[in-house]
């Protein structure tokens, strides 16, 4: 519940004080934003299978954010940021659509 | 914690013995999960629950951040290889619409620049020129003959002024004046009651002068025609001087009439 209640708080937050997003964290933001969607639908997953845990969501959160980070990072410096960038958006949307589709198997049984 | 509080549940009906930590167990039923998510639902501070939800705010604000620079779409948005192509997408739209100014600019310069306008107004100024040289309104000068009669007595008749006129007009005489007379399209001879000749209703007086501008050595040649002006009016009496001179001077003036029952056509064609 208190997470949740995090997420909304955090979307009315950025809405009242529209935060400007720094110059060298534009390209990273995107794919990282992305990337701890994944780890929020993951934990959605893991707490209706009763497996879910603080510390594994903390740090697969925080782990996946640095790594999509570091793999734009990485493909910009090697002049493929931009293919890159859409293999890890495609990854991460394989595994968020995989992830719903458990947690409605789950609570509609279908 | 959590995690065990809520396994405290499920974990004898739906499990084996062994109890994997973390690990993915089997499915779990519909009643289990629906279960869980009810659990979700309560208000349960942990430490764990609190930083899952600070994290969970950080990417609520991050969200919305990316959202309102997307919406934005500012350049800085753009990597270097599109930037490069969107410049020179630009600087080639740029040059085409360039040389369309410059082309239209040209079009321009030709339609109302000063080539058209300067010939259109010569060619203006010169019919305008030409026209008051015709109806006489204007003093003239130019090469030509100078005719001086002396005929005593006014032995010259309508005939002899009306072929001296005609002859002078076929050497190509661009302008008469016959004593103070200018001798226009709508110049006529007359007599008075003695049957002396008039030109426009005036008497010629005597001694008078006809001049003449033209190519004067042709205009001295008509007015020397065997049978001619010169020759009539010499077996009448008279005596006729032509002198070819480089410059005469015709200042007599016409007063043109305004029409009374004549009107232009209205031109049909393109004006």
């Amino acid at each position: 519940m208190i997470p949740v209640l995090g997420l909304v708080v955090g979307v009315v937050l950025g809405l009242v004080i529209s935060p400007e997003v720094p110059t060298w964290l534009q390209p990273y933001l995107p794919i990282a934003v992305i990337a701890a969607l994944d780890a929020v639908f993951g934990a959605a997953r893991a707490s209706l299978e009763g497996i879910f845990n603080d510390r594994v969501f903390v740090i697969s959160f925080l782990s996946n954010v640095v790594v999509a980070a570091l793999i734009v990072f990485l493909g910009n410096q090697l002049g493929v940021g931009a293919q890159l960038s859409t293999g890890v958006v495609v990854v991460l949307g394989l595994r968020i659509f995989s992830n719903v589709a458990a947690i409605r198997r789950h609570l509609l049984g279908a | 914690m959590a995690d065990r509080e809520e396994d405290a549940g499920p974990a004898p009906a739906s499990a084996s013995s062994r109890r994997p930590r973390l690990r993915r167990r089997a499915a779990p039923t519909q009643a289990e999960a629906r279960r869980r998510l009810r659990a979700f639902g309560r208000f349960r501070p942990t430490t764990g629950q609190l930083v899952a939800a600070v994290l969970t705010a950080m990417l609520g604000v991050a969200l919305v951040a990316q959202v309102r620079v997307t919406e934005q779409a500012g350049l800085e948005q753009l990597r270097e290889t599109e930037l490069v192509a969107l410049l020179d997408d630009v600087t080639n739209r740029a040059n085409a619409l360039r040389e369309e100014v410059d082309q239209l600019e040209e079009d321009r310069t030709r339609l109302l620049g000063a080539e058209g306008d300067a010939a259109a107004a010569e060619a203006a100024r010169q019919r305008l020129q030409s026209y008051q040289i015709l109806a006489g309104t204007v003093p003239v000068e130019g090469p030509g003959i100078t005719v001086l009669v002396d005929d005593g007595g006014s032995v010259v008749t309508q005939t002899m002024l009306l072929d001296g006129i005609q002859e002078l007009r076929d050497a190509g005489a661009e302008a008469i004046q016959i004593g103070t007379v200018r001798v226009v399209a709508s110049s006529y001879v007359s007599t008075d009651d003695e049957g002396r000749a008039l030109l426009d209703g005036q008497p010629l007086g005597s001694p008078y002068t006809i001049t003449a501008v033209g190519d004067a050595h042709t205009l001295a040649g008509a007015m020397a025609i065997p049978g001619g002006f010169s020759d009539s009016l010499r077996s009448a009496g008279a005596a006729v001087t032509v002198v070819e001179a480089d410059s005469v001077v015709i200042d007599a003036l016409h007063e043109p009439i305004e029409a009374r029952y004549a009107q232009p056509v209205p031109s049909t064609g393109t004006p």
